[in-house]
C-alpha cells in the first residue's frame, strides 16, 4: 500500500547556520500511529513543521497522499492537521470562534454538527461560548487539538502532546487518539518519554541530533530498548562471583558490596526469583534490592554505538 | 495554489471583522470626537476667521483632508496589526500550515484592514455633516477614491505589519511618515496657496495627490489634476502587491 506521508532525504540548515536534520528519509504507513522518540533539540519539531509547511526544508521532497508538500500544497495540507508544542492561539476569541476558524482556514465549508462533536469529544463543549484566555493550560490544549481536528484531517501530527498536562487529560488524549484512529486517521506525535512511545504507537522512530537512527515496530524496539537493571546490596562483600550464578552473567559492583543484573523486561522470565532463591541455597544475604530501567540516554549512547 | 480557497478566505476576513467588533468601541467612537475636535478648533475657532479656500468654505473644504487623514493611519494600522498579531502570540503557524495562498491570505487581512477604514471615513463624514453643509459633486468618484485609498494603504500596512519586530515598529511609519505627510500634503489647506519653494516641494509628497484627487470628487478641483492623483495611487498599489508577492516567494520574515 502507498505510504500516506513519505519523507524523502529532507534535511534543514537553520539561517543561524545550525544543522538541526541531516537527510531523514522516512514512510508512515496509513492509519498507524506513530512515535517519533527522541530527546530535546533532536529535530522533531523541525521535522514536523517542515511537513505541515511552517519551516522550509533545506533539502528533500514530501509526499502527502501521493501530493507534493510543495508543488502541490493545496492538496497535501488540507489533508494535514497539527497540534503544536507551544499553546499559541488567540487569547481574546472564544473556543467556538477559534475551532470553527480553523475548519474554514483549511477551506472547510461550515459544520455545526461536525465542530460540535469535537467539542464533546474533547469536554469542552460548556466551554464553547468562553474566551480562550479564561481557560486553563489543560484546557488550553484542548482547545488546540480540537482546532487541529476541525477540517478532519487524515493525518494529525502532536507535537509533545503530553507536556504540562494533568493526567486526565493524558487520559482523555489517549482515548481520543484511540478512536482516532479507529476511524483511520494516521497519527504521529513526538516526546522524549520512552514509556509514552510504548503506550501509544505501533511503530516508532528514533530521532537524535537531527538523524533518524532507526524506525521499528513497537515490539521489537522495546525488546531491544526494554534492558533493565537490578542492583543487588550484599550483606557480605564477595571476591568473585561464585560459579554456581555464572547463568545470570552477572557483575561485581562497589568492591564485592553488590551485584548487577541485567535483564529483558519484556521476557517471560526475568530469571529473579530463580536467581535470588539460588542466592540464598548459597547462603549469600543482601540488604537491598532495586531495579531501574536504562535512561533515553544510556539508550542513544547504546543506538549510535551499535551503527 | 491550484484553485480558490474561499471558506479559507472568508474565515480570514470573518476573524478580522470580529477583531474589530470586539474593539468597535475605540473603532467608532475615537474617529468621531477627533473630527468633532477638529472641526470646533479648526472650523468654527479659526475657520471663522479664514475666507474661503477656492470658492469652498474654509468648514467644508476640511472634510476630505480630514477623511483621508484618518483613512491612512487607520488602513496602516489595522492591516499592520491583523498580520503582526498572530507573528506574536505565534498562532502564525496555523496560517502557514493552512492549504491559503498568499493571495487568499492578503486578501482576507487587506480586504478586513480596508472595510474597516472604509466605514471609518464615512462614520467621519456622517460627523462632518453635523458640524457643515456637505457637498459632494462626484460621489461614486468619492467612493472609488475611499475604496482605492483605503486597499492600497492597508496592504502598505500589511507589508509593515510582516516587516515589523515589535510593536513600536508598527506605529513608527503611520506616526513619523504618514502623518506628516498628510498634514504637509494640503489636508488642511491647499498647496496652491503655499509659496515657493514649498509648493514644489509638496509636488514630491506623494499623499497630496491622494487628498487632491479625493477633495475633486467632492468639490470638482483639486490642487493637481485628478490624472496624477489616479496614476500615483495605481503606482503605489503596484509596487505594494510587487513587494507583498516578493514577501511570499521568498517566506521573508514569515518563515525560517
Ligand atoms: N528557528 C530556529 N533557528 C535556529 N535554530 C533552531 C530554530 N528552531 C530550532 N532550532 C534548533 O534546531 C535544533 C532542533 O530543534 P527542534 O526541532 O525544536 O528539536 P526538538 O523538537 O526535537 O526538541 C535545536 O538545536 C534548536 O535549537
Ligand atoms: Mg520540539
Amino acid at each position: 500500500m502507498q505510504p500516506v506521508l513519505s519523507v524523502r532525504g529532507v534535511g534543514k540548515t537553520y539561517g543561524s547556520g545550525h544543522r538541526a536534520l541531516e537527510s531523514v528519509d522516512l514512510d508512515i504507513h496509513r492509519g498507524e500511529i506513530f512515535a517519533l522518540l527522541g530527546p530535546n533539540g533532536a529535530g522533531k519539531t523541525t521535522l514536523i513543521s517542515i511537513i505541515c509547511g511552517i519551516v522550509n526544508p533545506s533539502s528533500g521532497t514530501i509526499l502527502v497522499d501521493g501530493h507534493d508538500a510543495i508543488r502541490d500544497a493545496r492538496e497535501a495540507r488540507s489533508r494535514i492537521g497539527l497540534v503544536p508544542q507551544e499553546l499559541s492561539m488567540d487569547m481574546f476569541s472564544t473556543v467556538w470562534a477559534t475551532v470553527t476558524f480553523s475548519r474554514g482556514l483549511f477551506g472547510k465549508s461550515p459544520d455545526r454538527a461536525y465542530c460540535e462533536q469535537v467539542l464533546r469529544d474533547l469536554s469542552l463543549f460548556d466551554k464553547k461560548d468562553t474566551p480562550v484566555r479564561m481557560l486553563s493550560g489543560g484546557m488550553k490544549r484542548r482547545v488546540l487539538i480540537a482546532k487541529a481536528l476541525a477540517h478532519e484531517p487524515q493525518i494529525l501530527f502532536l507535537d509533545e502532546p503530553t507536556a504540562g498536562v494533568d493526567v486526565s487529560l493524558r487520559r482523555d488524549m489517549w482515548r481520543l487518539i484511540g478512536s482516532l484512529r479507529e476511524r483511520g486517521t494516521t497519527i504521529i506525535l513526538t516526546t522524549h518519554y520512552i514509556e509514552e512511545a510504548e503506550e501509544m504507537a505501533d511503530r516508532v522512530g528514533v530521532i537524535d541530533k537531527g538523524q533518524l537512527l532507526l524506525v521499528e515496530q513497537k515490539d521489537a524496539l522495546m525488546k531491544k530498548l526494554g534492558k533493565r537493571e537490578m542492583h543487588v546490596t550484599l550483606a557480605e562483600p564477595l571476591d568473585a562471583i561464585p560459579a554456581e550464578l555464572a547463568d545470570w552473567q552477572l557483575t561485581l559492583e562497589d568492591e564485592g558490596h553488590g551485584l548487577l543484573y541485567r535483564f529483558d523486561a519484556q521476557a517471560e522470565r526475568t530469571g529473579i526469583p530463580s536467581l535470588l532463591r539460588r542466592m540464598s541455597d548459597l547462603g549469600i544475604g543482601f540488604t537491598d534490592l532495586d531495579t531501574s530501567k536504562s535512561s533515553l540516554e544510556d539508550i542513544f549512547v547504546d543506538l549510535v554505538e551499535r551503527r | 495554489m491550484k484553485g480558490f480557497n474561499f471558506n479559507g478566505v472568508l474565515a480570514i476576513y470573518r476573524w478580522e471583522m470580529a477583531r474589530t467588533g470586539r474593539t468597535l468601541w475605540q473603532s467608532v467612537v475615537a474617529p468621531v470626537i477627533t473630527t468633532s475636535l477638529y472641526f470646533v478648533v479648526f472650523g468654527s475657532a479659526i475657520g471663522s476667521r479664514m475666507q474661503s479656500v477656492d470658492g469652498v468654505a474654509y468648514g467644508s473644504f476640511l472634510v476630505p483632508g480630514l477623511i483621508m487623514l484618518s483613512l491612512l493611519t487607520q488602513s496602516i494600522s489595522n492591516a499592520a496589526l491583523g498580520i503582526y498579531f498572530p507573528k506574536f502570540t505565534g498562532t502564525v503557524f496555523e496560517l502557514l500550515s493552512a492549504p491559503v495562498s498568499a493571495i487568499e491570505m492578503v486578501i482576507g487581512y487587506v480586504g478586513a484592514a480596508a472595510s474597516k477604514s472604509v466605514l471609518i471615513g464615512l462614520i467621519i463624514l456622517a460627523t462632518s455633516a453635523l458640524f457643515v453643509p456637505l457637498r459632494i459633486d462626484h460621489v461614486w468618484a468619492m467612493l472609488a477614491f475611499l475604496l482605492l485609498t483605503a486597499l492600497t494603504f492597508s496592504l502598505f500596512g500589511f507589508i509593515i505589519g510582516i516587516w515589523a519586530d515589535g510593536f513600536e515598529q508598527l506605529n513608527v511609519v503611520p506616526v513619523l511618515v504618514v502623518t506628516p505627510l498628510t498634514f504637509l500634503g494640503g489636508a488642511f489647506y491647499s498647496i496652491k496657496d503655499l509659496p515657493e519653494p514649498w509648493h514644489t516641494v509638496s509636488l514630491f509628497n506623494p499623499v497630496a495627490y491622494l487628498v487632491s484627487g479625493f477633495r475633486w470628487s467632492f468639490f470638482g478641483k483639486g490642487d493637481i489634476s485628478l490624472g496624477w492623483s489616479l496614476g500615483f495611487i495605481a503606482l503605489f498599489l503596484a509596487a505594494c502587491l510587487g513587494v507583498v508577492v516578493w514577501i511570499f516567494r521568498t517566506g521573508y520574515r514569515l518563515k525560517s
